[in-house]
């Protein structure tokens, strides 16, 4: 191990979806819970129970429903706005241990922690997470190393080993991390796709510590550029860099911080759309299309004599979509929306959730192909979208009537929503 | 403060500045801690004598420990209910402030959760 004077911090959300849930509707803390894609067509998020009972990612709604109710699974349509509040609601609290902080998905954070001020790394994460969990009702497991790749290791190990850890472990020797990787089963590094993995177990390569021990000229000759700087993270070099793609499941982020303040619509509006286009090419990339987008904006919240501001919302799509036209589209809307003058941003950013395949779109109408699709966005763009809270009316010939979604097990906005905060009943243990 | 604001380093402030100061919210005075603050409905009688009527909107923040006499949302044996805190050796009383109710005693029996401190409600008058 090189240098202990940076360390960095990944804080991951347990169970994100099911945990919002939760927070408005403690009931079913402990209970199995899954939360549904949009139009309730899969499964896209699990508790710990859910997994236990054996409910596999993507498990198509209608084919389980019988398992759901026989084994009193609470079932959830995914509620957007609510999880993208309460998400910022986290980052934001982070934010405030480190002004080096990098919003990696909804519900994970990278905080790098520089100098020598960080030594008691235990006290921090343990604050940080009784923070986090009495402020947002939310649990978060935190783990710490050198570099990003292990932070993600030493995050796995907090998470699984809950109750010695306490929910947060710190890589911070050679042996501990030496006996993380060999912990570590290849198909679980972080950003070794399925394919890769695979290879390399045919190869004998078990472990992360296998895989970190490998030759750079067969990493370069057999994989790419990025498994190389992998390698590299996973010895303890920090290679991984901020513009890295390393994929995840769950949502895509692009999140930057600006280099001077911007205060007008405008410079936003700019950043939003170019955030936007590059989340729709990892989208894209990896195959995959959102039903909900984020966007963000704050102040530097590490300069307390200018005026703070920060805020952020979701729109959730009538359906799936990987089209950079719409996706930005949205983004600037959203923008619209929560942009206040007179305040000096320092941060924004554009997240897109709900993630499923490409191909398991439950709309067909835009081809895979973009070249193909472009000039019917296009098209469809000119038609101008309209917004209600849940749905875009589209006025196109092929959906001239307005798409409801189908959200049939949906929470309320608790929120983002006035009318739909939940609701005390005082009524109990009236004498008369 | 405007001029620092914009940036403006020297010479006199734009008179077009002044008008750049943001409106007053209700939230300045309410919210005190963004990201710990939760809003909630009120449903039924049992807290008029705090002030707490049906169709209040209790504001909540959870950044507060919670302490003996205050207002808190609770969340006792499945379901949610505003009381305050009276905190006794052996238990937790969530204490009404209306006649026809009764205290509701919490050992260890109950499943309670202090879920927020209540620090304004708002009301129609």
């Amino acid at each position: 191990m090189v240098t202990l004077d940076s360390m960095f911090a990944l804080v991951d959300c347990n169970n994100f979806y099911a945990s919002c849930e939760r927070v408005f509707q403690p009931q079913w803390e402990g209970k199995p819970i899954v939360i549904l894609s949009n139009n309730d067509g899969c499964v896209i998020a699990r508790s710990n129970e859910a997994k236990a009972l054996g409910i596999p990612m993507g498990a198509p709604a209608f084919k389980y429903k019988e398992v759901f109710a026989k084994q009193r699974i609470k079932v959830f349509s995914s509620n957007y706005p609510l999880y993208g509040d309460m998400s910022s609601r986290v980052m934001q609290i982070l934010e405030n241990y480190t002004p080096d902080s990098e919003i990696y998905s909804i519900d994970e954070a990278f905080l790098k922690f520089d100098g020598f001020d960080y030594f008691d790394l235990k006290t921090t994460g343990h604050k940080m997470r009784k923070q986090v969990r009495q402020w947002t009702g939310i649990p978060v497991s935190v783990g710490f190393a050198p570099t990003k790749a292990l932070a993600k290791i030493a995050n796995k190990i907090a998470k699984k080993f809950d109750s010695r850890t306490q929910g947060v472990y710190i890589i911070d020797s050679c042996e501990k991390r030496v006996k993380a990787l060999k912990w570590t089963a290849v198909k679980d590094i972080w950003g070794i796709g399925r394919q890769h993995s695979k290879r390399l177990e045919v190869q004998g390569i078990q472990t992360a510590y296998d895989f970190a021990n490998l030759p750079d000229s067969w990493i370069k000759k057999h994989m790419s550029v990025l498994e190389l700087r992998l390698k590299k993270d996973l010895l303890g070099l920090p290679y991984i860099k901020l513009e890295d793609v390393i994929p995840t499941k769950k949502s895509i982020a692009t999140t930057r911080s600006f280099k001077s303040n911007l205060s007008q619509f405008h410079q936003l509006e700019e950043r939003i759309s170019t955030y936007a286009n590059s989340c729709a090419e990892k989208l894209r990339k990896q195959e995959g299309s959102c039903s909900a987008v984020l966007i963000f904006i704050r102040s530097n919240s590490h300069q307390k004599n200018k005026k703070q501001y920060r805020n952020s919302c979701v729109i959730t799509l009538p359906y799936a979509t990987d089209s950079s036209l719409i996706i930005s589209k949205q983004a600037a809307n959203g923008l619209k929306r929560i942009f206040k003058d007179g305040i000096d941003y320092k941060k924004a950013g554009v997240i897109l959730l709900g993630l499923v395949p490409a191909k398991e779109r439950q709309l067909n109408l835009f081809q895979p192909d973009l070249n193909k699709h472009d000039p019917l966005m296009q098209a469809i763009d000119k038609i101008h979208l309209r917004f209600g809270p849940h749905k875009i009316k589209l006025g196109n010939q092929d959906l001239n009537s307005t798409w409801n979604m189908r959200q049939e097990h949906l929470s309320k906005r608790y929120t983002t929503e006035l009318t739909e905060v939940f609701t005390v009943n005082n009524n109990s243990n009236i004498t008369l | 403060m405007p001029l620092a604001q914009n940036g403006v380093s020297a010479g006199f402030p734009s008179p077009a500045d002044d008008f750049k100061e943001l409106r007053i919210s209700i939230d300045q005075e309410v919210v005190k801690n963004a990201e710990a603050t939760f809003y909630a409905r009120v449903a039924g009688e049992s807290m008029q004598g705090a002030g707490l009527d049906d169709g209040d909107l209790l504001v909540i923040d959870r950044s507060k420990e919670p302490q003996d006499n205050n207002i808190a949302v609770c969340f006792i044996d499945g379901e949610f209910t505003v009381k305050r805190l009276k905190v006794a050796e052996e238990c937790i009383y969530l204490m009404p402030e209306n006649s026809k109710y009764k205290p509701i005693r919490v050992t260890e029996e109950n499943e309670l959760i202090i879920w927020g401190v209540v620090t304004f409600v708002v009301k129609k008058v």
